[in-house]
């Protein structure tokens, strides 16, 4: 049974699944019924001058008859007096001292109300400090959350106030919304911080309403961009988080969010090199209910591919990515087609005919044009009961849909693969092209 | 002009539909499972060729209308068509997913939808200008002849259709069981079809209007008369009071409050119209319905999901019997006598022969017997149109055009294939009307 305890910068947890500081960590009563369910940690709601809030708040892309593949709100920090968020807390850590109890924080860019909240907050027992430089509405207008993590100076100077004071572990939270995320992570190493967190919310726009012309969420007939998570935005968390862990200059442990609903994406943060994950908008759609299957799979998986603690694989496929100039340009794969699986839908076929490289055939070499033309033309009378049925059977892709890959063509580009709805009936195999490694680095005589 | 009343109003209640719609939600999360097949199978499969990707995915887009533009567009009887087609060995027979997850989409239900919201919304489709080309008739005012003008007037030509009937649609009208499509469906499409600027006349032709007079006002003339009466059964006692033919019982109940069915029914034949029958005989009231076949139910011409739903209506089934005799009692009929068969090697079309075992006869009282032969091949019209070609009882035509051996006339449904489905007349009558714009456009040019 793998063993999922984390010490992340010196905050210990019973597993690496935390709350992300948002409207689920809102208050401790929240909070504690989360510890319930199996949350190692939670970052606190923002905490900083209560604030008000607008309604509506939220909106969400959906996809193909599925909600909220992703989130945007236009929420903002606590909109609850500091005193109670802390009397919260130490009610929290007393009844729950071995989960982590960590307060997020945004206050003005004072250097004497930085260090008021550090020491009122760490005296009601929070277990670290995230400092949120990362809120993309609202509070940036401002000069607060994203204002000051878009500006590596300012980011540095606060994590200087802030850990002249601090004696818990200081995790700086970083936006995305800026060109090079690695600009401020090293400014918050300069600046003494203990941890990272990525990422916070990305700058958006989630639609527009087309009977109303309004974007959403709709605020009275106006509208303002918000802060996007959830599914859609792994594949930028995960990029941003691969770019800090592999940066030398650096060199923090991380906490990674974005997009994560489930132990897969979990693992694949920790991959990256992320010692905790954090969950936000998979937690509001479904509840805390979720960690379960979170710690249950995750747990499985470890067991099946050897590994005992999350250390054990933590940063793993960090030197499985590099850049486009080291890999091997004389690495060679191609498109089989399994024609005991394939279904016959010929998604595969008008994907490499019209968005890749035209290398999947179907009846010798037929354009797609001249294909549909042949079937608007036949004649298909109903088949008669009894006889006619009889000849179609079911279970069996006629021969004639089931397409062919020219192998000498194809430049395995995985396109038809990726389209296949057909688990393992496209699979992309290696073919030996005789040459020895060679990138674009090693071929123009730059460095390896 | 007295007409039937339609629908006759306690059928909603007794024929509840057996497919019923799919509510918007339902629709949606369907639509969302199409795969959006290339050169999709469903699409070959169907004999109107509706693009069935394209329009499922206008569901899941909320683009309705140009959803139902879609279906309407291959197939101008979409409504009829999404509940009376045999989808199992058509669109979703042909569907991918039965190789995936053995669940094809539900193409029939979905088509229901944008057909539903098509004729809810009332926007119609936009009627042509007439273009100055000499009229074309449509003889039959069934689907073959619906399909065949509107593909025709869509297209600027002039087009009549001539029925006997006081209210055209033909079957999808008359004769089509209830809990599978209502006749003031087939009525809405007949409006639509009215709306695009076709012309309807109620005339028998071969009798209040001669061939030499439409061949004198008509430049082209379609043949889309389907079948004639129901075949005889050619036994003693066929005439009697409470023998009554299936599509005829069909057609009365559906047309006439109060219709009586028999206590106990013996329906006789095993086609989709005897299912029909046996069904409809439940529905009303019957308490025994039994239905014989000489042969037995593997090669009964049924479809398998209808006799699967008439066994759970509580229709029985005997094999191997045939009719000898309708026996009279009190100038009614009272029973039929039957004798048991037995089956021979396959003959040169590939069915079994049916043959009656000699001293095997029994007798089955009842009070109403519906014979379900088949129908008889309506050829009355054609005894006046020299020079076109019968072929098995049926017109012959060039299939890609329907056109027969006299190049005024053309032909589909029916009357040419001897009795199919809704969709093969909509076909029939497409690929005709396609052909003879070909010949007009031609005239006009040449």
């Amino acid at each position: 049974m793998a063993d999922l305890t984390t010490n992340f910068a010196g905050i210990r947890s019973p597993n690496p699944f935390w709350l992300a500081s948002g409207p689920p960590t809102n208050c401790g009563e929240q909070i504690m019924r989360a510890f319930d369910k199996g949350w190692g940690g939670a970052v606190w709601k923002t905490i900083g001058d209560p604030i008000v809030n607008v309604s509506s708040r939220y909106s969400s892309l959906d996809w193909n008859g599925q909600r909220m593949m992703g989130l945007n709100n236009i929420e903002l920090i606590t909109d609850r007096p500091i005193a109670v968020n802390l009397r919260e807390i130490t009610e929290v850590k007393k009844r729950y001292p071995a989960h982590a109890v960590v307060a997020s924080l945004m206050v003005e860019s004072k250097r004497e109300t930085w260090h008021d909240i550090v020491k009122r907050t760490e005296d009601a027992g929070a277990d670290g400090l995230e400092l949120n430089f990362g809120c993309p509405h609202g509070m940036s207008e401002r000069g607060m959350g994203s204002a000051v993590g878009q500006v590596p100076e300012y980011a540095c100077m606060i994590t200087e106030w802030v850990k002249e004071v601090a004696r818990t572990p200081v995790i700086v939270k970083l936006t995305p919304n800026i060109t090079d995320i690695r600009a401020v992570a090293r400014a918050a190493r300069r600046g003494g911080a203990d941890a990272l967190s990525a990422i916070n919310t990305i700058n958006s726009i989630t639609g527009i309403d087309l009977d109303t012309l309004t974007p959403r969420p709709n605020v009275g007939g106006r509208s303002a961009h918000g802060g996007y998570c959830g599914p859609a935005v792994k594949p930028i968390a995960l990029h941003l988080v691969q770019q800090i862990a592999s940066d030398p200059e650096v060199g923090l442990p991380i906490s990674g969010i974005g997009g994560i609903s489930g132990w897969r994406e979990a693992a694949e943060f920790i991959l990256l090199g992320c010692g905790t994950v954090q969950v936000c908008t998979a937690a509001m759609r479904y509840g805390y209910r979720i960690v379960e299957d979170m710690i249950d799979g995750l747990s499985n998986w470890m067991d099946e591919k050897g590994f005992r603690t999350i250390d054990d694989l933590r940063g793993m496929s960090l030197p499985k990515i590099t850049e486009w100039k080291n890999l091997d340009l004389n690495f060679k794969i191609v498109a089989r087609i399994n024609r005991d699986t394939c279904i016959g839908c010929d998604l595969c076929y008008i994907a490499c005919w019209d968005g890749a490289h035209q290398c999947i055939h179907l009846d010798g070499h037929a354009l797609p044009a001249g294909l549909e033309a042949a079937s608007r033309a036949r004649i298909s009378p109903t088949p008669i009961a009894k006889l006619d049925v009889a000849a179609l059977p079911h279970g069996i892709t006629p021969p004639v849909r089931i397409p062919r890959v020219d192998e000498e063509e194809c430049v395995g580009c995985n396109l038809c693969w990726l389209v296949c709805p057909v688990e393992n009936c496209i699979t992309m195999e290696q073919v030996d092209t005789g040459k020895p490694r060679e990138s674009w680095a090693m071929r123009t005589g730059g460095p390896a | 002009m007295s007409q039937p009343a339609l629908p006759v109003p306690d059928n909603r209640e007794r024929f509840p539909e057996l497919h019923p719609a799919l509510d918007a939600n339902a629709a949606l999360a369907e639509a969302n499972r199409c795969l959006f097949c290339f050169d999709a199978p469903c699409t070959a499969a169907c004999p109107t060729h509706i693009d069935v990707p394209r329009f499922i995915k206008k569901i899941s887009s909320g683009n309705l209308r140009g959803s139902a533009l879609t279906i309407l567009d291959a197939n101008i009887l979409g409504l009829s068509c999404s509940r009376v087609c045999p989808v199992d060995v058509l669109c979703e027979g042909a569907c991918v997913m039965l190789r995936y997850n053995q669940k094809p989409i539900e193409i029939g239900r979905l088509q229901r939808h944008a057909m539903d919201y098509f004729y809810a919304s009332g926007t119609g489709l936009p009627a042509r200008p007439p273009r100055s080309t000499k009229p074309v008739a449509c003889v039959g005012g069934g689907p073959a002849s619906l399909a065949c003008a509107a593909e025709l007037r869509r297209r600027g030509y002039t087009v009549t259709i001539f029925d006997n009937r006081p209210l055209p649609g033909g079957l999808n009208t008359y004769g089509i069981a209830e809990y599978k499509l209502r006749p003031s469906d087939s009525l809405r499409e007949v409006e639509l079809v009215r709306s695009l600027g076709v012309e309807f006349r109620q005339a028998e032709v071969g009798a209040t209007v001669s061939l030499d007079q439409l061949e004198k006002e008509f430049d082209l003339i379609f043949l889309g008369a389907g079948l004639g009466a129901m075949e005889r059964l050619g036994i003693p006692g066929e005439q009697l009071p409470g023998v009554i033919g299936a599509l005829h019982f069909i057609e009365r109940y559906k047309t006439f409050p109060g219709f009586q069915v028999g206590r106990r029914v013996v329906v006789i034949g095993g086609g989709n119209t005897a299912i029909d029958a046996a069904n409809a005989a439940r529905r009303l009231g019957a308490e025994e319905v039994h239905l014989f076949y000489r042969r037995t139910e593997k090669e009964m011409p049924a479809f398998p999901f209808e006799y699967h739903n008439s066994k759970v209506e509580g229709v029985r089934f005997h094999w191997l019997a045939q009719p000898l005799e309708i026996v009279a009692r009190d100038g009614r009929a009272a029973s039929v006598k039957f004798a048991e068969t037995r089956l021979e090697e396959p003959d040169a079309t590939g069915r079994r022969r049916a043959t009656p075992v000699p001293g095997s006869d029994f007798e089955v009282a009842c009070d109403m017997v519906i014979p379900a032969l088949g129908q008889s091949r309506f050829i009355a019209v054609l005894h006046e149109s020299r020079g076109i070609e019968l072929e098995g009882g049926s017109i012959a035509v060039d299939r890609p055009t329907g056109r027969t051996a006299n190049p005024r006339y053309y032909a589909g449904g029916d009357c040419v294939n001897g009795g199919r489905e809704v969709v093969d007349a909509v076909a029939d009558g497409k690929r005709a009307a396609l052909a003879m714009a070909r010949q007009l456009e031609g005239s006009t040019n040449g």
